[in-house]
């Protein structure tokens, strides 16, 4: 498996260390109630096929959202979690 | 047909011709008081317990491949009774106590072989960890024997004391733990099931769960709707979608387990060692394989295939703690894939649907936990409580915050375990 880091190309999974479902990145607000950050933290879609899960570029500190296929392990598109998408 | 000495004995001199199938392959009715989806080691042992138990056999098990196809046959075949939180440690007790009757009461050969479990410390805080785990084991009333170096070196001469990194200083002996043979509890658990009344439908997938009013009242099928008064849930591997169907969110990440095998060698490895360090273990088959895995690829996966570099690393562990076994050929590898709860604790619970239950979260650990998983759902199903063994692996846990049950201390996260 190989991931596409946006600052630093296309490398191996060993540089990369798994972080969970993009689902994190939807943080609620801070009023949002109990069971809304229950599910934030633990519920999950886990999705046979397309998925989207963050990934840590080990050697540049970047976090990554990546685009993935949890069948077949296609690695398919990458962006910095900093601009936003989840 | 019950199977003893005698029909191998006629078999023997009638050219073999009398054995039978061992389960029917019966068309799917129109309803069913329960319909199991799932025919892993799960839901097989939950349909039996059943149908023996509480005397309910107006029951369906749905698989949607064969039986056996699962990770009932695509795990290391590891029994053991070696946990230390409450709510884990008198589930896995009773596990292993029926473990230990298993065979006898299935009048299957399932190959149960309590050849001890020995666990690796390398460090006086580890050793003071296995210390107080085999104190909480020996509570349970189950055994277990701390060993110092010398008393690892008696039962295992052949690993490395002296690895400048891990040197050994003492293991864990679980003189219970062991091996069983795992298509044969696919297959005994069927056959008892079957034996009793109860429906395996194979090459049946459900696509849909039906609930009306708050009530479970059937599924849809491949093979057409199935009506039922209780659905019970236990696909660990595809919970997820199974759950979906329901209009539920599980607190589950699915990922891919590694494991190997070797080709067959004369004995040469009498235990199932562990070497939790290097996130290995090992035994050997009765075939004389030498089965072997490490950790999870610790990547969200449903391929039941992994990557290289947890193949190396399994490798690298295997020749950290035992180079002899750089003289064996690896004949191959597979991947299994693992239910994650955030804890990794699994959960057997009834849900927001009336007549709905789930079972699922098994992680790494499902295969020891298939005589008491099936019977703690059956109990759940059957009178609608918990049974006091499984009483702890509730749903709502990672709701409430009560009753995390974090083995390995880690913390309660998705991807910690």
């Amino acid at each position: 498996m190989r991931i596409t880091c946006p600052h630093c190309g296309e490398r191996d999974r060993r540089e990369f260390t798994y972080q969970g479902a993009s689902e994190i990145m939807a943080r609620p607000d801070a009023d949002a109630g109990v069971s809304a950050f229950a599910d934030y933290l633990h519920l999950r879609d886990n999705p046979a096929g397309d998925t989207r899960d963050m990934w840590y570029h080990d050697p540049c500190g970047a976090w990554i959202v990546v685009d993935r296929n949890t069948v077949t392990h296609a690695v398919t598109g990458s962006t910095l979690a900093r601009e936003g998408r989840t | 047909m019950r199977y003893n000495a005698w029909q191998i004995f006629k078999e023997a001199f009638t050219g073999q011709t009398g054995w039978k199938p061992v389960w029917r392959d019966p068309e799917p009715k129109k309803e069913y008081d329960i319909v199991l989806i799932g025919g892993g080691g799960h839901g097989l042992s939950t349909a039996y317990y059943l149908a023996k138990n509480h005397g309910l056999t107006n029951i369906a098990v749905l698989e949607k491949g064969y039986i056996g196809s699962g990770n009932i046959g695509r795990n290391t075949t590891i029994v053991r009774a070696n946990y230390f939180l409450p709510g884990n440690s008198e589930f896995y007790s009773h596990s292993l106590k029926l473990w230990e009757g298993l065979e006898s009461d299935l009048n299957y050969n399932v190959m149960h072989s309590q050849r001890g479990l020995i666990n690796l410390f390398h460090s006086d805080g580890q050793r003071d960890a296995f210390v107080r785990r085999g104190n909480a084991m020996i509570n349970q009333g189950d055994d277990a024997v701390l060993l110092d170096r010398d008393g690892v070196r008696q039962h295992l001469p052949y690993i490395d004391f002296d690895n400048v990194r891990f040197p050994v200083y003492g293991g864990l002996l679980h003189p219970r733990g062991g091996t069983a043979r795992h298509d044969a509890v696919a297959w005994g658990y069927a056959r008892g099931a079957d034996q009793r009344g109860v429906d395996l439908i194979q090459n049946c997938e459900v696509t849909g769960i039906d609930i009306s009013n708050g009530k479970v009242t059937g599924v849809q099928t491949s093979r057409g709707p199935i009506r039922a008064k209780k659905v019970a849930m236990v696909a660990a591997g595809r919970s997820g979608q199974v759950a979906a169907m329901a209009g539920m969110r599980l607190p589950i990440e699915s990922h891919v387990l590694q494991a190997f095998v070797t080709e067959g060698l004369k004995p040469v490895i009498d235990h199932v060692v562990s070497f939790g360090m290097g996130h290995f273990y090992i035994s050997q088959s009765d075939k004389g394989g030498l089965v072997f895995g490490g950790d999870l690829d610790f990547y969200s996966s449903y391929a039941q295939r992994g990557n290289l570099p947890m193949k190396e690393h399994v490798m690298e562990a295997a020749m950290t703690l035992m180079p002899m076994i750089g003289k064996a050929k690896v004949l191959r590898s597979w991947g299994g894939i693992m239910d994650m709860s955030p804890d990794g604790s699994p959960i057997i619970d009834r849900t927001h649907v009336d007549g709905l239950f789930v079972n699922c979260g098994w992680n790494y650990g499902g295969f020891k936990a298939v005589p008491a998983s099936g019977w703690a759902y059956a109990h759940l199903i059957a009178t609608g409580k918990p049974h006091d063994t499984a009483a702890r692996y509730r749903l709502d846990r990672f709701t409430t915050g009560r009753g995390i049950m974090d083995e390995e201390g880690t913390g309660s996260q998705h991807n910690l375990h």
